[in-house]
């Protein structure tokens, strides 16, 4: 009889594992949301204008993202590597595939949680404008962009899990990859709070590029990540 | 393979020829670049900054071309040869060394010609990119572990290089573009330089090319031997862990 679970029952447990923890634990919740609020309010101390805020608002909020991404990704794997659980599930048998789309799907549910608190902090501390015909440009913006940074964090989590200095070398790593996300959710949520006259439809081509990316980095995580962990 | 062996063949006549030939080219572009070629019309002097920045692009980027097709190779290759690893990192150590160099020559170049250090311009953008992505190859390097890990982990790193740069380019270039559309090779196929201008760019291209293989074939013979020297240190200690034992269970019996 094969014991090999699929690769959806993997990701679904790893995933549920993972959001138990954090239910359980609360470190995202209690400290990644406060963080990310603060950086919005500095964000607006360093800025200092209420017309530039409401301009750069959206790109502010992915920025807020980026920062939190790099906290959530280091507290993924921190949970793995403590007593060795990344290795247990490698030695249980576990698809790597699977355990790389179950822990992008946790990272994926905790940002969307965090964009959501980002977006409402940008509507009451920014002035930011939400209107009917963006929200599904909006909406769409969010879960193709979430899905992006979810893949590439996982991917460059579980490459410098356990390894020495990880704090410095995750970001030096994922931050450039990331860059095409900035851009394109910056310039689509820009175009979803028409910020500086952009129109909603100017926003949709750089749905298109976060849409490629995130299959781009889904694919070849689920491809690469086995070689990654490996030890 | 001792790290005698590796001193002996340091230096072999195909590195001698390359080297050689890399000093004359290099002789012709000085030369050449500061004495001989003219002036730009519009440029003036500082035309003379292409002879040094477009050879060290040329060459940042075929490093991390034989990167990333060294990665694959040794990914793909059933034996998992080491060399091909080694190549992979010298070939990534010099082109991080050359990209520095383009992004130092083309903002004092930008700085004359446009007025400022720097531009958002794709080509640009994407560049700097690339010198942060290696680097941080290179510190994926340095992470430690078996030489197999290593060797897994960074062609991984490099490929994964290979998707993001054609995302990083397309998406600054949606973003806004500035850059001078490329003199040498336009897509109507005229070349827009005067003769001297344009063959001392071609032998500096030859030259920094050159210099580029002779570092990287020097660079993964040092690689070698510290591979080298780090498994003679592990057998060393190995051994002596071995004899430590053997001592203690000929105590207990």
């Amino acid at each position: 009889m094969s014991t090999q679970l699929s690769l959806g029952r993997v990701a679904r447990a790893v995933a549920a594992k993972d959001l138990r923890i954090e239910m359980r634990s609360r470190v995202v919740v209690n400290q990644v949301f406060p963080f990310a609020g603060l950086v919005m309010v500095m964000f607006a101390f360093a800025l200092d204008n209420d017309d530039v805020l409401t301009r750069v608002a959206g790109g502010l909020v992915w920025l807020a993202t980026l920062f939190s991404l790099i906290i959530i990704i280091q507290r993924s794997f921190a949970v793995d590597t403590a007593d060795g659980a990344l290795e247990a599930q490698r030695v249980a048998g576990l698809d790597p595939a699977g355990i790389f789309v179950g822990k992008a799907l946790a990272v994926m549910v905790q940002l969307v949680t965090l964009e959501i608190m980002l977006f409402v902090a940008a509507v009451v501390l920014y002035r930011v404008q939400l209107h009917a015909d963006g929200a599904v440009l909006l909406v769409t913006c969010v879960v193709s962009a979430t899905a992006g940074l979810s893949f590439v964090g996982t991917l460059y989590g579980g490459l410098t899990a356990g390894s020495r200095g990880r704090e410095t070398l995750l970001p030096l790593l994922m931050l450039p990859v990331v860059a095409p996300v900035l851009i394109g959710a910056t310039r689509a949520t820009e175009s979803a709070f028409n910020s500086g006259g952009a129109a909603v439809s100017d926003g949709w081509p750089w749905v298109g590029v976060l849409v490629v990316f995130a299959a781009v980095f889904g694919l070849g995580g689920i491809l690469s990540f086995g070689s990654l962990i490996e030890e | 393979m001792d790290a005698q062996t590796f001193n002996a063949r340091v230096a072999t006549p195909t590195t001698r020829l390359i080297g050689a030939l890399a000093i004359v080219s290099m002789a012709w572009v000085v030369i050449g670049g500061l004495f001989v070629t003219p002036k730009d019309v519009d440029q003036g002097d500082a035309v003379r900054i292409m002879y040094v920045h477009v050879p060290t692009a040329w060459v940042a980027y075929l490093a991390f071309i034989v990167t990333a097709l060294a990665s694959a190779c040794w990914l793909l290759s059933r034996k998992h040869s080491m060399g091909f690893d080694r190549v992979a990192g010298a070939s990534a150590e010099v082109g991080v060394i050359f990209m520095a160099m383009t992004l130092l020559s083309g903002s004092l170049w930008g700085r004359i010609t446009w007025g400022s250090y720097w531009a958002w311009d794709p080509r640009l953008t994407t560049t700097s990119f690339l010198l942060v992505t290696y680097i941080g190859y290179l510190a994926v390097r340095g992470l430690g572990g078996s030489l197999e890990q290593r060797a897994r982990r960074s062609a991984v790193i490099a490929l994964l290089a290979v998707l993001e740069i054609p995302l990083v380019h397309f998406s600054v270039l949606m973003w806004r573009s500035l850059h001078q559309e490329a003199s040498v090779l336009s897509g109507d196929g005229d070349i827009k330089m005067d003769g001297s201008m344009l063959t001392t760019l071609l032998v500096g291209v030859i030259g920094f090319t050159c210099t580029f293989a002779w570092l990287v074939m020097h660079r993964q013979r040092v690689l070698a031997m510290q591979d080298a020297m780090q498994m003679t240190q592990l057998d060393a200690a190995l051994r002596e862990r071995a004899s430590e034992s053997a001592i203690e269970g000929s105590r207990l019996t």
